[in-house]
């Protein structure tokens, strides 16, 4: 994957509604050179750019401590695949181990099996088959910071989601070797960061036992070719295609079969929706039952314009973007320059699986006067994004269909 | 800085490469691919694959994570916040949230001394509540 060189960084960070501005941020601000204004609604939108995180180019900085990094949005005009070292970051807890010996590290599977195991890494990668398999990675929480009414949690543009090709053994293998007894409900995912405080509650994530044994959870030790960047979980990392990032556990390091459900802090208190369509709710409603966020629902973004920006009248022009369909391929990517009223089919570009983005182009020629462009995914399900945001107490699940404006003279 | 759309596309040659590629062929439409867990020949069927012996390598890591100097503004009425609040995750968390109310705020502060089990001073939580309400209250 190209590094991206802080001159080509700046060549490009007119793209995708954000723009560097020099000046003190507002946040955190580990050595940054410049800053990048993120259009979020009532602010603070500044934010600093870093190059201070290791085997990271220029990222957006929403906290230090424990990092919250954001993909600055340029990035995904470049091709379907994510650069490792411009992949978002993002931890709970703040101890988390800068060194990891790959002799010494150990995966433990434990609970209800036949057979407790700890593998190591030469285990895994050379004693179990290999697979490979594209996939979204989006935090449960992706552009919250455009939710309206605005709500706490990271401030994410849309920045907060990746494409690897992740490499890896299955987890059912993993599983199969250790033996999973009868009466086995569910599988539970933690690994080596820990929280600052001893009574906290560490961070674990846990999937059905089904689910867990489908074929395509993975347990991850290579994206894009390499290995994982530390902060995005060297060396093992648990990839759950379809499914929101809170389940793909980082640092990986046990795996627990358990005979009942997990109730555990970030199962049962976290991470809830409300469960309606779409995960909708009005602010201050109550009595709504509240469920584990589960698998994503399609998006799309236009990556090669940016808001505010003037296009020329008559004069044809590209548009193009990535849309991903969730649990399913893209069937479509549409776009409308009329508020949503009439549609226009965009050509799709290669399909690397369907669980990853995929490119889509088209062009309009727009006559002068204000430009709004929509741009809608529908997956292979029939699932298109709704026109209008949905809204929870947490801002989960948002998928609205996007829109830019611009100017045409 | 603005630059123009050109320059953005050729900053990267490879990458501009992909993207003349796509451009260059708006029409051809590569055939869709097989979707599932695809694997190296040979490694689907797991009693039949021997080991890979292409070995991957992974190598040990050592980095160094950056610490934020970034403070709570605001002199002493930050007094509190700041020892209370920077134990588990730096200013930057609470610099970066949106205006909210002040019973927003006293619901965060409540969930991080129950949820997460922040050791705040019983004593200390009003001053950290109106602080919040005064630098980031909802008007
Ligand atoms: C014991 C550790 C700990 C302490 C001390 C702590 N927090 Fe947190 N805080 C957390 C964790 C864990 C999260 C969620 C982390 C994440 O999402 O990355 C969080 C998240 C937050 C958020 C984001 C909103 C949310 O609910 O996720 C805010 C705002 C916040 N903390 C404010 C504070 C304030 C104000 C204080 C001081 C009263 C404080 N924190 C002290 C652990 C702590």
């Amino acid at each position: 994957m190209t590094r991206t060189t802080r001159r080509s960084f700046l060549g490009q960070a007119g793209l995708g509604g954000l723009m560097i501005v020099s000046g003190a941020g507002w946040g955190d601000t580990a050595s940054a050179q410049s800053t990048v204004d993120l259009p979020l609604p009532g602010g603070p939108d500044r934010r600093a750019m870093t190059t201070a995180f290791p085997q990271k180019g220029p990222m957006i900085l929403q906290r230090t401590r424990p990092p919250l990094l954001e993909t600055p949005f340029e990035v995904f005009d470049r091709g379907v695949f994510t650069p490792n070292d411009a992949f978002y970051v993002r931890w709970h807890w703040a101890v988390i181990p800068t060194e990891i010996d790959v002799a010494s590290f150990r995966l433990s599977v434990r609970g209800h099996v036949d057979k407790e195991l700890s593998l190591s890494l030469k285990d895994i990668v050379d004693g179990l088959p290999r697979v490979e398999l594209a996939a979204v990675n989006q935090c449960s929480g992706n552009s919250r910071g455009f939710s309206e009414p605005r709500v706490a949690g990271a401030q994410w543009a849309n920045g907060a989601m990746g494409n690897a090709r992740w490499m890896g053994v299955k987890l059912k293998d993993v599983l199969d070797r250790a033996g999973v007894k009868p009466g086995a409900v569910a599988v539970r995912f933690a690994g080596l960061d820990e929280p600052v405080v001893a009574d906290a509650p560490k961070f674990m994530k846990s999937l059905s036992l089904d689910h867990a044994r489908d074929g395509e959870v993975m347990i991850a030790y290579a994206m894009n070719g390499e290995q994982l960047p530390l902060l995005n979980g060297f060396p093992l990392r648990l990839v759950v295609p379809g499914w929101y990032s809170t389940y793909w556990v980082k640092m990986l390091d046990r795996i627990e079969v358990l005979a009942t459900p997990d109730e555990s802090f970030w199962m049962k208190s976290a991470y809830l929706v409300p469960d309606t369509p779409g995960a909708n709710m009005k602010p201050g409603q109550t009595g709504l039952a509240m469920v584990p966020i589960t698998s994503m629902v399609p998006r799309s973004f236009i990556t090669n314009l940016k808001g505010g920006e003037t296009l020329k009248a008559g004069a044809k022009v590209a548009v193009r973007g990535i849309a991903f369909g969730g649990t399913t391929g893209v069937k479509a990517v549409d776009l409308s320059t009329d508020g949503g009223a009439t549609w226009q089919p965009t050509v799709l570009g290669k399909d690397e699986g369907k669980y990853g983005f995929r490119q889509w182009q088209t062009e309009v020629t727009p006559p002068a006067g204000d430009l709004a462009l929509m741009v809608r995914c529908t997956n292979d399900d029939g699932l298109a994004q709704p026109m209008t945001n949905n809204w929870n107490g947490s801002a989960f699940m948002r998928n609205g269909v996007e829109t830019l404006q611009v100017k045409v003279a | 800085m603005k630059i123009s759309l050109a320059t953005v596309g050729f900053a990267v040659p490879l990458i501009a490469g992909l993207v003349l590629a796509f451009i260059g062929h708006p029409v051809v439409q590569a055939p869709p691919q097989p979707v599932t867990a695809s694997a190296p020949a040979g490694s689907l069927s797991a009693a039949a694959a021997p080991p890979a012996t292409s070995g991957f390598v992974l190598n040990s890591v050592s980095v160094e994570l950056p610490t934020s100097d970034t403070a709570f503004p605001g002199g002493a009425k930050a007094d509190a916040i700041t020892a209370n609040c920077l134990s588990c995750h730096s200013a930057g968390m609470v610099l970066t949230q949106p205006d909210l109310s002040k019973a927003a705020w006293t619901g965060i502060v409540e969930k991080m001394i129950h949820a997460y089990k922040a050791p705040v001073a019983e004593t200390d939580v009003a001053a950290i509540v109106d602080y919040l309400q005064e630098t980031k209250g909802a008007k």
